[in-house]
């Protein structure tokens, strides 16, 4: 499992649509979790895991992070599903409803026990866990703490404003969820994921929305549509401008170390580690994003 | 002194063009012009009463117009008055034909249609000529081709019957009419003039008769011999509907987004530059983009080309288009802009793309246009689908090819389980040489003869593959397929724009 | 495996497959199949089809396919989800792909 790596863009793939699935790759998403949970009908939980599976095992989407959304591990249909998609080797496993550190802990046992038996290095399979409660908000450093095989937190909001007595509207309703998940998965040092935006046909709306989630410190967002990957990505690219400070940032450390100096600065201030840090991750991201030479 | 008399001894007269000498004039008309219009004119009381003054006789060629697209009623009902007037062995040269002319096959069984020549063929009527229907093969021509055919006199025309949404009482006809906002309107008529004007006679079947001059028009009243006035020229619900919808399509949009990426890379856009879109929902979301390109860098285009959709015309109103030349009205808003703006100008298939003159479509920058099939020589199929049957239409699709100077083929590289990008084509349209970029969804490939446009390309950061690497990634998803059984009965011949051979088309082999 | 009763998976979308499967007695497997791309995939979409039945142990029974493009992985998961519905089995065994 690959702990770090870009997840701007998670593209959820509706686990029974083989016309989706087989396209799943094309659409330039970091991840791509296919959903075998709320998408998939009670009756056909078993045809959709046939057929994530085999496609799994069959398919290539383009070396892109392969999620799925197992159902609730609670019930039958949650183990089977762990049994499959791990032996098809998944890079990460969605945990819905993750209400506390315990729901971690036990689909990560199970996980465990499914590597062993089907000859897997233990810890290959990665977990995510999806919070989606007023509880599950609460417990939230707890839950980011509870597996070393967690990349990331994510809100799964649908569920959490109903849990409020609320419903979604110009996002106030999620500010303290996703401040606690963006602290929680901060302080446990893995990603923050923020939830779907269901209004396709209006991007202006979701790209106010990526554009606030990218300012709280989000590292990216579920998207339910491949139309809404693109201004996803564009609200995540660094401006120019940006990135010629970083450049200059990076060139002055570079040069302060060559002298043997302890000390950089540019233009007169001290570039200190933090500085650093956040220069070098717009670099990455912008290296990424494939900006730096296109734009020129 | 009198003219007669001096006429034998004026010098050279002989060598002078005239026609004798002045013999007085006929008698001069009295009444009114509206007395006129109603007496004495071209309208004829009956579409019988027309063919059987036109000198048709079987064995003839008699020709029709396809902007009525899937709602005409005129060659069904007048193919069907030809059978009932016992005529036989007609050759039909039909700009093209659809779904709706299922009625045809008919026709055909009873000897009535020996031979069809068309742009394309769907429906029932293709299905069975791909099943062998015919003996003479269907021929299949571009539409600058047909133009040029027509107009060089390698397709006499001896009849045509042109469908018109207004005429008046000489012949003067147009796709809408400025009298009446409620009729029924297809715009352009750019298919119907070559025919009108070389055909021995002309007969317009109309269901709009309208004041003389029935200005502007498409058709001139001396191309025309006869109007008939019927009710039921066809089903306005299926000649045109409103705006083509944008694509929501993703794959469509990432296939455009990436084809107006490869045509700002190409250099081809550029402020003064042409293009013609094709119909395909990934071709007009490229024009979505390509406007986004524009608004952005400040460029105007001089001239949209083509058949023209309401994207097409609302960039021409918001000023980023100068000129529109519509062979085809694709939507209402084509049509309805047709008769408002100024500089959205109606041209015929001849000026559109004959290549026996520098026709519309040698002035493109560039052309992007849909394919069913591209094969690693970079030929392309519109016509038959995977399975080998009829199914599509030739269109202008060489024609824009060979014309424009880069012409982009978009296509998603599987549909299904159908690549569409395979080794061979089932059938050659448009030939690799005149293809310069193919866009897919997973990959974009440049001719090899165009060194020019992959430098480019790659200079602005485009991930390019080969043609041959398109195919593999195709077969890579879906397989292999088997390939298409065919009969050795050629059912379609195939000719390119300059009225060459260039594929044959067999029938289908279904036996178990 | 052993087949109880009818059992069907999959849908009539685009680039799926619908396969029933009908257990019987005795006649081997018999396969019944519409395709939208019937002369260019039939052949394979059949050996798939066969294939995945004889991993399972099923030697008697009467397949009714309709396909609409389905790609090979997804006519096996389809033909498995059917088998084991008509076997009202939940017991498949997972590491044995």
């Amino acid at each position: 499992m690959e702990r770090k790596r870009l997840r701007r863009s998670m593209m959820f793939v509706p686990g029974n649509n083989p016309g989706m699935i087989k396209d799943a790759g094309i659409y330039g998403a970091d991840s791509i979790m296919f959903d075998l949970e709320d998408s998939v009908a009670v009756t056909e939980k078993d045809a959709a895991r046939f057929l994530v599976f085999q496609a799994l095992k069959t398919l290539k989407f383009g070396g892109k992070e392969i999620v799925v959304r197992i159902n609730d591990l609670y019930s039958g249909a949650g183990i089977q599903d762990l049994e499959a998609v791990v032996r098809a080797g998944v890079h990460v496993v969605r945990l819905p409803k993750t209400d506390s550190a315990e729901d971690v802990i036990f689909c990560e046992k199970e996980i465990e026990r499914i590597e062993k038996e089907a000859g897997i290095p233990t810890g290959t399979t990665g977990m995510m866990a999806a919070i989606e409660s007023a509880n599950g908000v609460l417990n939230a450093k707890e839950i980011a703490h509870a597996s070393k095989r967690l990349i990331g937190i994510a809100l799964g909001a649908e569920d959490y404003v109903t849990d409020l007595k609320t419903t979604r509207s110009d996002g106030v309703e999620l500010l303290f969820a996703r401040c606690m998940i963006l602290n929680a998965a901060r302080s446990a040092g893995i990603d923050a994921l923020d939830t779907v935006y269901s209004d396709v046909n209006n991007e202006e709306g979701f790209i106010e929305e990526a554009t606030l989630i990218k300012k709280l410190g989000f590292d990216g967002k579920s998207v339910i549509n491949p139309r809404q990957i693109d201004p996803l990505h564009r609200v995540f690219m660094p401006s120019e401008k940006d990135l010629e400070k970083a450049r200059a940032i990076m060139a002055a450390i570079a040069e302060a170390n060559a002298k043997g100096s302890g000390v950089a600065s540019l233009n007169g201030k001290m570039i200190d580690r933090p500085i650093v840090l956040r220069a070098q991750r717009m670099l990455d991201l912008a290296e990424v994003s494939q900006i730096a030479e296109e734009e020129v | 002194m009198d003219i007669k008399s001096i006429f034998a001894n004026i010098p050279h007269i002989d060598e002078i063009s005239q026609h004798g000498a002045f013999e007085g004039t006929s008698k001069k008309r009295m009444g009114t012009f509206a007395e006129r219009s109603a007496s004495q004119n071209k309208v004829v009381e009956s579409l019988e009463e027309a063919i059987r003054r036109s000198g048709l006789r079987d064995g003839m060629t008699i020709s029709f117009h396809h902007h009525f697209r899937n709602g005409d009623n005129i060659v069904n009902l007048v193919v069907g008055k030809l059978a009932e007037m016992g005529f036989r062995n007609l050759t039909m040269a039909a700009s093209s034909l659809s779904g709706v002319h299922a009625p045809l096959i008919e026709h055909v069984k009873n000897g009535v249609i020996t031979h069809i020549e068309t742009s394309g063929l769907r429906g029932e009527l293709a299905e069975q000529i791909s099943r062998g229907l015919m003996d003479f093969p269907v021929v299949f021509r571009s539409h600058g081709g047909r133009g040029a055919a027509i107009e060089s006199g390698d397709v006499h025309i001896d009849v045509a019957f042109l469908g018109a949404p207004s005429c008046d009482p000489y012949g003067n006809a147009n796709g809408y009419s400025r009298d009446d906002d409620h009729s029924i309107s297809c715009g352009s008529l750019g298919y119907a003039r070559p025919d009108a004007k070389h055909a021995d006679k002309t007969v317009i079947l109309t269901n709009n008769l309208v004041k003389f001059p029935n200005a502007p028009y498409a058709i001139p009243a001396s191309h025309v011999d006869y109007v008939v006035v019927t009710d039921n020229i066809g089903d306005p619900k299926g000649i045109m509907s409103g705006a083509t919808r944008f694509t929501t399509n993703p794959k469509e949009l990432l296939i455009a987004r990436t084809a107006a990426d490869v045509i700002q890379a190409s250099g081809y856009l550029y402020d003064g530059f042409s293009m013609q879109m094709g119909s395909g929902g990934a071709s007009l979301a490229t024009a979505r983009f390509i406007r986004q390109m524009m608004i952005e860098r400040g460029l105007r285009c001089r001239f949209a080309l083509g058949g023209i959709t309401g994207q097409i015309v609302s960039m021409h109103e918001e000023g980023l288009i100068d000129r529109i030349l519509d062979v085809q009205s694709f939507d209402l808003d084509a049509a309805e802009s047709l008769k408002r703006n100024r500089f959205h100008q109606q041209i015929d298939s001849c000026y559109y793309a004959s290549y026996l003159h520098e026709s519309a479509v040698n002035q493109l920058d560039f052309v992007v246009l849909s394919a069913l099939e591209i094969d690693v020589d970079f030929n392309i199929n519109v016509l038959t689908g995977s399975d080998g049957v009829i199914r599509g239409a030739v269109g202008g699709h060489p024609d824009t090819a060979d014309g424009a100077s880069l012409s982009v083929v978009v296509a998603p590289l599987t549909r299904g389980r159908i690549p569409s990008v395979v080794q061979k084509v089932n059938t050659i349209v448009t030939p690799g040489s005149t293809v310069d970029v193919v866009v897919t969804d997973q990959g974009v490939a440049v001719h090899p003869d165009r060194p020019d446009v992959e430098r480019k390309l790659r200079e602005a950061g485009m991930p390019l593959c080969t043609i041959q690497e398109l195919k593999e990634r195709a077969e890579a998803v879906v397989g292999i397929p088997d390939p298409i059984r065919y009969k050795d009965k050629i059912v379609g011949v195939v000719m390119y724009r300059n009225n060459t051979v260039i594929d044959v088309i067999r029938q289908i082999d279904e036996d178990e | 495996m052993k087949l109880i009763k009818t059992g069907t998976a999959g849908t009539m979308e685009s680039n799926d497959i619908m396969v029933t499967l009908e257990p019987r007695d005795a006649g081997g497997i018999t396969i019944s199949l519409s395709s939208s791309v019937m002369q260019q995939f039939g052949r394979q979409i059949r050996e798939e089809i066969t294939r995945t039945l004889a991993e399972l142990e099923i030697v008697n029974a009467a397949v009714d396919a309709v396909d609409k493009g389905a790609l090979d992985c997804t006519v096996r998961a389809r033909v498995l989800a059917a088998a084991y519905r008509a076997g009202e089995s939940q017991g498949y065994d997972w590491g044995e792909q």
